[in-house]
């Protein structure tokens, strides 16, 4: 099952290593991970989306706790959360083609944010399946690279990660 | 620290960077850093010169430090504390390091570092040490200001000495501790970390129904482990285990936590427990487990672990809870609140199948019959000398009350089986990591604490020879510890695997050029005893413990033949036992 991992951090020198090092340490999985300072600037919040059942999930959640540098942290796939994840995707735009990326990012409700004679960075946001369907359709027409920040997200409703 | 001057006036106390270190380890009450100096930790070398209330003592080697102040800690309680200079003189520190982080014990190692200007320059002598050790230290700190000294040496002991102890490094980069830069010092007395909260108490709920079914239970078992050592629980434990008038059995790291020339003590279990102890695992209804961590040389294959059992599991440490076995009430506190907790709920109850816990006692007995007086054979006039003998008259002759401290291997085994330990913190060995070299330094550090106790080092000639340079530090300081070397001329645990699985290839398992240990030892000016026969034992061992503060080296030649026994076999149960060369459960 993949799970959606958020963490509040000590923001200090090598805490995201710590972090980071347990799971290759422990053997487990890092699909995609994020990190960014908070409106609290001694603390960062980490985003990290793994896959395990669910002893390895609990025994991710006990380790994390154990990092002295780890305050707090909630599995945001226990409940109702709201996930997502920013891509740029540069792609070919030559002639019939820049029609055709145009038509298909408006589709996916993305945006053209840089333009030459030949390339067409767009810039998308979604939860991940949203992404890999926009990549699965630009395939065709030539991409040339891709930059994704990873998925970040938030319990909804009143349910708050904070200290 | 304000002072108050002849007017009554108050001033700040500023001190170095270097004399705050010193200063710090004073009023934290640290009685002896083992250590190295070198290039990075010179100003706190220094500084420690100029002071006479804490004792530095040189090792040769900087593992040997680890592991003294490990020793130190172990027979103890209290944390121990290493310093060392950065590169080589951190990087060697790393084993003792890890050995320590595997069985819970509390240690800081001050470690120098290149000044900070230098960082990450591939410096002379630079290493990323808190790199290094990220993934074997409980926490660790590097110093970005000489002010914050006094309070991340402060958070260093508090992490390394609570909750789940463990080692804590602290990087100290050589301009932190420059001589000429003075700030002020406040010893800090107390130290909060809103990031670290190590629980007190266990949940009474769960206490609760945890003793119910120890109540309830036909077949029950102890199982405790170092948790209950440095958890100071062993009284408690031993109160309620008495009361309840349960069998106990206990991890190798938990030997001593109830005496085990008690009737209700099974020994310890595991991969070479006691066969009493693995037969009444498979066969419990509950195993109370408190401070143990359900580790593979414990259980087996997990698969198969006491498959009748349901399992109460209380650890300090919620991650041990369910991560190799799984629990059915799992309690998350310190085990001796949690013990206690216990007795104030059983007191006045009777159990609730007197019966049931009397046939139970039978079966185990009845084990216990079985293996007796088959442990081992004696040897016979003219051949040579047991390992498990040399162990037994050792028992005998310090009465059972001797600090043992054991290399890694057979002679580990077979120091845990034959000596008899009727308390904790007198068993000390290398439980989780296994580490070969650990045993004599690990004496040094308690022989000083414990001038006037015996402090035994069972050790091999492999183990031995991995760390002997201390003698030298033996003889700067005139630490009496006694070595026993059961010497059978091989790397005896390796060649019993390769013996058990390699149709007795005995790859790399023997020493072909072991030095005359005698001459050695006699060129430190020690007392070394040669002994190959049975009937030279008994006085060789008398002249070794003759004087308590004498090194003394006893090379006993033991009959390299010998196998430990029981042995689990490789995954199956707790039941599945070698019981000798050719007998199997």
């Amino acid at each position: 099952m993949r799970h959606i991992i958020s963490i509040l951090l000590e923001n200090e020198p090598g805490a995201l290593s710590r972090v980071v090092g347990l799971f290759s340490q422990r053997n487990f999985n890092i699909e995609s991970l994020n990190v960014a300072p908070t409106e609290d600037e001694t603390l960062s919040r980490l985003t990290v989306t793994t896959i395990g059942d669910d002893r390895i999930i609990e025994q991710i959640t006990k380790q994390l706790n154990k990092l002295i540098d780890v305050v707090k942290l909630v599995d945001l796939t226990e409940g109702n959360h709201i996930e997502r994840e920013l891509m740029l995707v540069k792609v070919k735009a030559l002639g019939a083609q820049r029609d055709e990326v145009k038509r298909t990012a408006d589709i996916f409700r993305a945006q053209v944010v840089d333009v030459t004679p030949s390339v067409y960075t767009v810039q998308i946001t979604g939860d991940a399946g949203k992404l890999d369907a926009f990549v699965q359709a630009m395939a065709p027409i030539g991409i040339l690279e891709v930059a994704r920040t990873g998925v970040s997200g938030i319990a909804r409703g009143d349910k708050m990660l904070s200290l | 620290m304000a002072l108050e001057t002849s007017r009554g006036e108050t001033t700040v106390e500023l001190l170095s960077g270097a004399d705050m270190i010193a200063r710090f380890l004073q009023d934290e009450g640290v009685e002896y850093i083992y250590g190295y100096p070198g290039g990075a930790a010179l100003h706190i070398y220094d500084a420690l010169f100029r002071q006479d209330i804490v004792k530095h003592i040189l090792v040769r080697h900087e593992q040997a430090a680890t592991h003294a102040a490990d020793g130190y800690a172990r027979a103890s309680g209290k944390p121990g504390t290493v310093l060392v200079t950065s590169g080589p003189g951190a990087t060697n520190a790393v084993t003792g390091i890890a050995t320590a982080y595997m069985d819970s014990i509390p240690m800081v190692v001050l470690c120098g570092q290149v000044a900070s200007h230098l960082i990450g320059e591939d410096a002379f002598q630079e290493t990323d040490i808190i790199g290094v050790t990220r993934p074997i230290v409980k926490h660790s700190f590097s110093i970005r200001h000489p002010a914050e000294i006094p309070a991340v040496l402060k958070k260093a002991y508090y992490l390394a000495s609570s909750g789940r102890p463990g080692p804590v490094v602290v990087d100290i980069p050589k301009d932190m501790t420059s001589p000429t830069e003075r700030y002020e010092y406040v010893y800090p007395k107390k130290v909060k970390m809103r990031s670290y909260n190590p629980v007190t108490r266990g949940h009474s709920g769960q206490i609760k129904k945890a003793v119910e079914l120890i109540l309830k239970a036909r077949r029950p078992v102890f199982y405790t482990g170092g948790g209950v050592v440095t958890g100071q629980a062993c009284e408690a434990l031993t109160d309620l285990v008495r009361r309840l008038g349960h069998p106990i059995t206990t991890t190798l790291m938990g030997i001593g936590a109830y005496p085990q020339s008690d009737r209700q003590s099974l020994g310890w279990l595991g991969m070479h427990g006691s066969y009493e102890s693995n037969m009444a695992m498979h066969h419990a209804d509950l195993i109370i487990a408190i401070g143990a961590r359900f580790d593979d040389r414990v259980t087996n294959s997990t698969s198969k672990f006491c498959p009748t059992a349901k399992i109460v599991h209380v650890d300090i440490d919620p991650s041990s809870i369910s991560k190799t076995v799984r629990a059915d009430v799992p309690i998350v506190g310190p085990a001796g609140s949690v013990i206690n907790e216990m007795i104030s709920l059983v007191q006045g109850r009777e159990p609730g199948n007197p019966e049931a816990l009397a046939e139970w006692w039978e079966k185990i007995d009845g084990w216990r019959e079985e293996r007796r007086g088959k442990l081992y054979e004696p040897a016979e006039p003219g051949e040579p000398i047991k390992p498990q003998q040399v162990i037994e008259e050792i028992c005998r002759m310090t009465r059972g009350e001797a600090f043992v401290t054991t290399d890694v291997g057979q002679h580990q085994m077979f120091a845990g089986q034959y000596y008899k330990f009727d308390k904790p913190n007198r068993f000390i060995t290398s439980g989780g990591l296994g580490t070969m070299g650990f045993g004599f330094p690990a004496a040094m550090g308690i022989k000083q604490s414990y001038p006037n106790d015996d402090v035994i080092c069972v050790t091999g000639e492999g183990s031995f020879q991995m760390m002997m340079q201390e003698l030298s530090t033996c003889k700067q300081y005139g630490i009496g510890v006694k070595i026993v070397n059961l010497n059978n001329g091989s790397l005896g645990m390796v060649r019993q695997w390769q013996d058990l699985n390699y149709k007795s290839r005995h790859a790399h398992s023997y020493m072909e050029s072991l030095p005359d240990f005698q001459q050695l030892i006699e060129a430190y000016g020690f007392t070394a005893l040669r002994v190959e026969r049975y009937e030279d034992l008994e006085p060789a061992l008398e002249r070794t413990f003759a004087n308590k503060n004498e090194l003394v080296f006893l090379d006993v030649y033991v009959d390299p033949r010998e196998h430990v026994y029981p042995m689990h076999v490789p995954l199956g149960s707790m039941r599945d036992m070698l019981l000798s060369k050719t007998e199997r459960t």
